[in-house]
């Protein structure tokens, strides 16, 4: 069990040493030796001699369950105020094209309070079979108490696959349902796939600040839980003719317990747009000189229907709030339009915008870094051009 | 009070970048460095104890050299440092990560009597996954509130933060003892004084390892651990499109044309 070098296979190429992340593969004798004080396992190496197959990885699990027993895709469906969240509508998309290609069912599952319709709703929207958990207590998201039904449901529905969205909420609680179950969690998923012959989930996810990408499995466990970026995956689109069933669970109260209590909710978003949901996002850094000219951002966010972002300097500055803030240590965006306005490019903020469908950025340095991942760089200063795109789209 | 706070030493990511002809992560001077985000989670941990006295300790699981994140957390104000690390750990994923802490934690529950609270990190910036915070609250069967910008209030018993949602933040009250993971938002970190690097070089770390923690030899490491990694491999990196120079009603001018014909503007 482990990681191995096969010396009879290894032609002593070193693509392996350039392909690990952590340093842990050194050339000996022309053949590699990997050191594993520092190997994490991750198999990029594996990857890059897939040519030779001279390293491989073996793994045996404890896992005592039998997988065939686990079937069907579901989707945990998340609501705030009795709405269901834009995220979720991504998931059944996703949840139905994957449950498709297994030939399984997709079924939905819903906490809320008073949401009959939007629980048959979840049928017209790709679900074959819908699980409500109806109950006041449900109306507000709840950590011991979502993790507990959702559990209860895997125990008595035994899915394959879980899919929930990568969001405030899903990431919270989840990994609570997949220690309970002893699942195998992938977080924040920008890529789902089947390996239809052996069944399994293909999970793909960017880590080390989205320079390395790796796609997990778990094999043995179920079910296979993936949380799902926002903006990744295509919403389901709703078809009326579609016929499915729907399974009403009332909750004992007096069952739930719930150690923490929300004492208040204060919103604070300034614009009405989440930036994690949002198709468009217009961003300010440093270059945008003081708090005043943030106008200009909102502004044009504002024409556009979009959300404002913001750089880790703008934030520091206090210009706009922490929830603003796009990269590493602020929120992951994959809008379908980024514009990044006086951001000259840190690798931490470039890892939460990257992906982004299309990003426009204007800055005075044509050496900013920004331009390397910009579909599109007007080089100018940010506080002339935006007033002047803004005026363009009013007058439109 | 006594306050754990679980770290991770992770490669100062600044430094990974990509070299664009080979498409391979530059490594070069890649220092190992506490998770920033574990760094607000010790600030926190401090702040509290400096406010309602107690101790904090310092749990980190890894390599042996992992020794110096936990060194650096005592120059900074903890008390104390654990570090968790044994050649049966290696390949753990988040869950098999997760069971083997709170493992860690019960060890130091009997040493101590009782721990009160938990303080991680959101998420590591390595991993990003934000999984093993969540999974430790789990497996010790307390409560857990993730994403705190403020701690309001602590008492013996219970505790009140803001938790940062998508469009705001909850008010939530917590009993004690239970676990939180802590954002950026919630404090600046002090820096090492002299005295607490002094303090530092010659703390004496406790070592916890498989023969002296209470665990289920199935659920550690590779064999524990449910998810394994299929592949992994460097991303198509975007490269830079049209840049363009120019008066500034030329630039917004094609910056309105391209915006318009991507069809994203309702």
């Amino acid at each position: 069990m482990g990681i191995k070098v096969h010396s009879d296979k290894c032609i002593g190429c070193s693509l392996c040493v350039k392909s690990c992340a952590l340093g842990a593969i050194s050339m000996a004798e022309k053949k590699a030796v990997i050191d594993m004080a520092k190997c994490n396992l991750c198999a990029a190496c594996v990857e890059s001699c897939k040519k030779f197959q001279a390293i491989t990885i073996t793994k045996e699990s404890s896992a005592k369950i039998n997988v065939s027993d686990y079937a069907n895709v579901a989707v945990f469906v998340e609501q705030h105020e009795g709405q269901v969240a834009g995220v979720s509508f991504e998931m059944l998309g996703e949840g139905r094209k994957l449950a498709d290609q297994l030939g399984e069912k997709l079924v939905a599952v819903l906490l809320g309070s008073g949401m009959d319709n939007a629980a048959t709703d979840l049928v017209k929207f790709g679900a074959d079979k819908v699980v409500y958990f109806d109950s006041p207590e449900l109306e507000k998201f709840r950590d011991d108490t979502y993790a507990a039904l959702v559990s209860q449901f895997v125990d008595e529905d035994k899915p394959a696959i879980l899919l929930a969205g990568a969001s405030a909420v899903g990431r919270s609680f989840i990994p609570k349902v997949a220690a309970r179950v002893w699942g195998g969690l992938t977080a924040d998923c920008t890529g789902l796939e089947i390996d239809t012959e052996r069944k399994l989930l293909l999970g793909t996810r960017p880590a080390f600040g989205g320079n390395l990408m790796a796609t997990i499995i778990a094999p043995h466990h179920r079910p296979q839980i993936a949380t799902v970026r926002h903006k990744v995956m295509k919403a389901a689109v709703r078809n009326d003719s579609r016929t499915g069933e729907v399974v009403v669970k009332k909750v004992d109260a007096s069952k739930i317990i719930e150690r923490t209590k929300i004492l208040d909710f204060v919103k604070e978003v300034e614009s009405t747009v989440n930036i994690t949901e949002a198709d468009i996002i217009v961003s300010g850094g440093r270059g945008m000189g003081k708090p005043e000219n943030f106008s200009l951002i909102r502004d044009l966010a504002e024409v556009l229907g979009g959300a404002v972002g913001a750089s880790r300097a703008a934030v520091d500055a206090g210009w706009i709030p922490y929830s603003h803030q796009v990269g590493q240590t602020g929120k992951t965006v994959c809008p379908k339009l980024y514009i990044a306005c006086g951001i000259s490019g840190s690798v931490q903020h470039m890892a939460g915008m990257q992906s982004s469908d299309f990003i426009i950025a204007i800055n005075k340095d044509p050496a900013a870094d920004i331009f390397q991942i910009a579909n599109l760089g007007l080089v100018g200063d940010a506080l002339q051009i935006l007033p002047e795109l803004t005026k363009a789209f009013k007058e439109r | 009070m006594n306050i754990v706070v679980c770290i991770k030493q992770v490669p100062g990511t600044t430094q990974v970048k990509i070299n664009p002809e080979t498409g391979t992560l530059i490594r070069d001077g890649v220092e190992a460095v506490v998770n920033p985000f574990d760094e607000y989670a010790i600030e926190e941990a401090i702040r509290i104890r400096e406010k309602v006295g107690g101790t904090v300790t310092v749990v980190t699981m890894g390599p042996p050299q992992a020794d110096a994140a936990l060194r650096s957390a005592i120059s900074v104000g903890a008390d104390e440092g654990v570090l968790v690390s044994d050649r049966a750990f290696a390949g753990s994923d988040t869950w098999a990560t997760s069971y083997t802490l709170t493992g860690a934690i019960r060890a130091l529950i009997k040493e101590k009597g009782k721990i009160d609270l938990i303080i991680c990190g959101k998420q590591a910036i390595d991993g990003d996954t934000a999984q093993v915070g969540p999974g430790v609250a789990e497996m010790l069967d307390i409560p857990f509130v993730a994403w705190v910008r403020k701690v309001e209030e602590v008492t013996d018993s219970s505790i009140k933060v803001e938790r940062l949602m998508e469009y705001g933040y909850d008010v939530v009250e917590m009993p004690l003892p239970g676990l939180i993971t802590v954002v950026k938002e919630i404090n600046e970190p002090r820096l090492a004084s002299l005295k607490g690097k002094m303090k530092a070089k010659s703390a004496v770390i406790k070592a916890l390892n498989t023969s002296n923690m209470e665990l289920d030899p199935e659920r550690i490491g590779l064999k524990g651990s449910p998810t394994q990694v299929f592949r992994s491999f460097v991303p198509e990196r975007k490269s830079g499109g049209e840049k363009i120079t120019g008066e500034v009603a030329e630039l917004a001018q094609k910056g309105f044309t391209v915006i318009q014909n991507l069809g994203v503007v309702k």
